[in-house]
């Protein structure tokens, strides 16, 4: 609270350091002198000048003393922020003259902030990168990597005495691999067909009024909350096909990979159908009309000019899909099993990497187990897989973009 | 048909015959045509059922979260039992005073063949819910004149009773079997209550005005959506200035280069990654490296804010790149420079766009729930958070949690809190519509 408190203060003072600096510029003017930019400029030197370093020095200082925490930290920082405002106000107030030209200083500051806020998303990245790597190289130091890879067994429950049976746990994590494509399967099963085949008619069978309120709706599947999903696939789909299930005689489990899959499948279907539909009406009209110019129905011309010709950007879109389903979450905390099961029934419950991460990290965690540290490894296991498939996809887009243009 | 066209059909073979082959061939394929064209219309309506029936079965779960069951009870304000011995009645002596005693014995009196049996005393008061005594504290502090009086009350019933009365308990087999929640003795008050008029479903305040609670008739979303609109304000205050930045700088300044480009595809990738790998980066970076409280909104916020970036970025650069060229030409004629170019022409041009994108990038930030879950905003917290750095969930998490409770009772208020979020997420949405609809413009 101090600080921030200290933050209003900064601003404060900068205020006042723009309406000081641009008096000063008004008034050299009124003395017939010719300024080089215009008062505003000036102000804004000023300001900048009391509220930049300040506050640079107060997140410094701030980090540093959340490390040395001392009975004078606080009051210290607080003295040596101000000081600098204030400094900083008094110092280009005193710079401010005809000749001077705020107005390179003050653009070329703005511009160095436009630039490091881009940078925050580079941040971001090195951000991910470093704190999956690091957490995992501690895992794997004592996990084999290849026992994660190929292992089949996972059961990561260390015990608390080491004399316990099975003290060591297992992360052998196949069989979460294995769910994982198992429900990310069967969503693509539901999403591709519906997705691709709505995107068709939407761009070539429906009228436009039809369009217009077709589409929209299908955006709203999008728009909706994945944990609603995870509701919807726990507590309506999941039994109603085990009611099914048990109307034919399969035994089905409460918790199947089937109703879950499903469920994310409808919720990628808007996924799907949007990117086709963009990469359908992006295909020239003249390959249409020679197609019906030969005497083909529409049918055969989208089957046979019209897919095919956009086969590149349909593609890059399933790979965006297949990359969100394996990366989807709540909707298989919710509605998957938490168990690891080596199957590929899709009657029977099964778990998913990101299933695991979520039961493994939330709760207290302690940073020196292996428990706690084999979900890092997983998420990045998960970070590589969603990354592989994401810069495919982006490329197989832009080179069939490309092509048309 | 030429004559030379005549003689060569008439040397392969008859006329006819061809023709029929074609019409034959002609109507499957129109067949097909057909076919297809309603496989795509199925598919279309699949999606829509699909739309629809999640709609329906989240309203039918929900509507009853807005309702409470409520029992008129006489409660006696007797000051023997409020303050024994004539103590003062101040709020800390209320608080130690046996409340429930107020609406038991009148209630007793009432049913009195349950009045000797313990074990059906305690089942006959086990109907109304634990609130009533707050109820009747927070009556007694703002006036302290009831007491000595005697009133009839509209209390809070159980959730059992709530359930029972909105023909979502168990059926009566059920009870008979003693396999329901209430027994069957308890179902027999409550239908005599119900047919005395004592039993009504009244508007269910506490469901906005209360934090989480094990109760289910106790509990409400208001933590909860607090927690939501802290966390959206810190990653507004973060996303909007940083993408607007990003946006411009590399629409309007940057140099094309590789530095540049690696910037894209960076922010193409990030957009991509999936949303609990940043609850990770949170944990790590935040949690672990600055030492920022769990479960704050603000380590909330300030994850969502990194996931949020990627898309109003690019929503902020198609806004940009929709400014014409001749604008900025026009300016730069003037003799404006390249910023001033920016602050005073292209950005308020683009203005609409980037709040258009912001807004649905806020609202996919309140959808979320994965990476908060990893920061630990999943907690069961029954205070009202009052700043962004006490504990607090956010609205789909306390949707996850309730959704996890087994108590049949927490059905209804998980499918009341989707409601409540899918009723702020199409607002934001049709405002961003209505924005766009309301600013669009053609060069």
């Amino acid at each position: 609270m101090t600080s921030l408190a200290l933050v209003a203060a900064v601003l404060l003072v900068a205020a006042a350091g723009h309406l000081l600096g641009r008096r000063r510029a008004v008034a050299f003017r009124a003395a017939g002198a010719r300024l080089h930019s215009l008062p505003a400029h000036y102000g804004a030197y000023v300001g900048l000048w009391s509220a930049v370093p300040a506050l640079v020095a107060l997140a410094l200082g701030a980090f540093a003393a959340g490390r040395l925490a001392g009975r004078w930290a606080a009051p210290a920082l607080a003295a040596v922020v101000l000081a600098l405002s204030v400094g900083g106000l008094l110092w280009a107030r005193h710079r401010v003259r005809p000749g001077m030209p705020a107005i390179r200083k003050v653009e070329g500051t703005v511009r160095a902030f436009l630039l490091l806020g881009s940078l925050v998303a580079i941040l971001t990245t090195v951000g991910i990168v470093l704190s999956l790597v690091f957490e995992a190289i501690r895992f794997f130091g004592r996990v084999p990597v290849t026992e994660l890879l190929f292992g089949l067994e996972w059961s990561p429950q260390t015990a608390l005495r080491a004399d316990q049976v099975g003290s060591s746990g297992s992360f052998g994590a196949v069989p979460l691999f294995v769910g994982t494509l198992l429900i990310s399967g069967i969503a693509m099963a539901v999403a591709v067909p519906i997705g691709l085949l709505s995107a068709i008619y939407l761009a070539e069978y429906a009228a436009p009024r039809v369009r217009n309120a077709l589409k929209p709706l299908l955006e709203v599947l999008a728009g909706i909350p994945t944990v609603v999903y995870g509701f919807f696939a726990a507590l309506t789909v999941a039994p109603a096909i085990r009611r099914w299930g048990e109307a034919v005689g399969l035994d089905v489990a409460s918790e199947s990979a089937l109703a879950a899959g499903a469920v994310m499948g409808i919720m990628i279907v808007p996924f799907v159908s949007s990117l086709s539909d963009d990469v359908i009406t992006a295909i020239p009209r003249g390959l249409r009309e020679a197609s019906y110019g030969l005497g083909a129905t529409q049918s055969e011309t989208i089957r046979r000019v019209v897919l095919p010709a956009a086969l590149p950007g349909i593609v890059g879109g399933i790979l965006l899909a297949v990359s969100r389903a394996i990366g989807e979450t709540m909707i298989v905390v919710m509605a998957a099993g938490l168990a690891a099961n080596l199957t590929l029934n899709p009657l029977e419950a099964v778990t998913t990497v990101t299933v695991q991460i979520v039961t493994l990290l939330v709760g207290d965690q302690e940073f020196d187990s292996a428990k706690t540290l084999s979900a890092f490894a997983l998420a990045l296991v998960l970070f590589l897989v969603t990354l592989a498939f994401n810069v495919i996809a982006l490329q197989v887009v832009r080179r069939y973009r490309e092509q048309y243009e | 048909m030429s004559a030379a066209r005549r003689r060569a059909a008439g040397r392969s073979g008859h006329p006819a015959l061809a023709d029929e082959a074609v019409r034959r061939r002609l109507g499957k394929r129109y067949a097909r045509e057909r076919r297809f064209r309603w496989t795509c219309r199925i598919a279309v309506a699949l999606a829509l059922v699909f739309l629809a029936v999640l709609f329906v079965d989240v309203v039918g779960k929900g509507w009853s979260a807005f309702l409470s069951a409520e029992v008129r009870l006489e409660v006696d304000f007797d000051p023997e039992v409020l303050a024994p011995a004539g103590a003062a009645l101040d709020p800390d002596a209320l608080a130690f005073a046996d409340l429930d005693a107020l609406w038991r014995g009148p209630l007793l009196e009432r049913f009195s063949e349950a009045a000797d049996d313990r074990g059906a005393r305690r089942a006959l008061v086990s109907l109304v819910s634990d609130g009533a005594r707050y109820r009747l504290q927070e009556m007694i502090a703002d006036d302290p004149s009831l007491v000595g009086t005697r009133r009839t009350l509209w209390l809070l019933a159980d959730a059992d009773v709530d359930q029972l009365l909105k023909g979502r308990g168990a059926d009566a087999e059920a009870v008979a079997a003693g396999e329901g929640r209430l027994s069957e003795r308890q179902v027999g008050w409550v239908e005599e209550l119900r047919e005395a008029g004592d039993l009504r479903l009244g508007f269910n305040r506490r469901f906005f005005t209360n934090g989480d609670s094990r109760e289910p008739e106790l509990a409400g979303i208001l933590g909860a959506a607090l927690g939501s609109a802290y966390t959206l304000l810190i990653t507004l205050a973060i996303c909007l200035p940083l993408g607007v930045a990003t946006a411009v700088y590399l629409e309007e300044l940057a140099p094309e280069n590789r530095w540049t480009d690696l910037i894209e595809v960076n922010i193409n990738n990030l957009a991509a990654v999936p949303s609990i790998v940043f609850g990770l980066l949170g944990l790590a970076v935040f949690l672990n490296f600055f030492g920022l409280p769990r479960s704050a909104p603000l380590v909330g916020g300030l994850v969502l804010s990194l996931m949020t970036l990627p898309t109003i970025i690019i929503a902020a650069r198609v806004a940009l790149r929709t400014v014409p060229p001749s604008i900025r030409e026009a300016a730069y004629g003037l003799g404006a420079t390249p910023l001033q170019v920016i602050q005073h022409h292209v950005l308020p041009l683009s203005l609409p766009g980037i709040l258009t994108g912001t807004i649905l990038g806020m609202a996919r930030a309140l959808g979320e729930t994965a990476p908060l879950l990893m920061i630990g905003m999943v907690a069961f917290i029954v205070d009202v958070p009052s700043t962004p750095l006490d504990p607090a969930t956010a609205l789909p998490v306390q949707i996850f949690l309730w959704a996890d409770s087994p108590e049949r009772a927490f059905v209804e208020k998980t499918s009341g809190a989707i409601l409540v979020l899918l009723a702020f997420l199409i607002l934001m949405n049709a405002s961003a519509v209505w924005l766009r609809r309301r600013t669009e413009r053609r060069w």
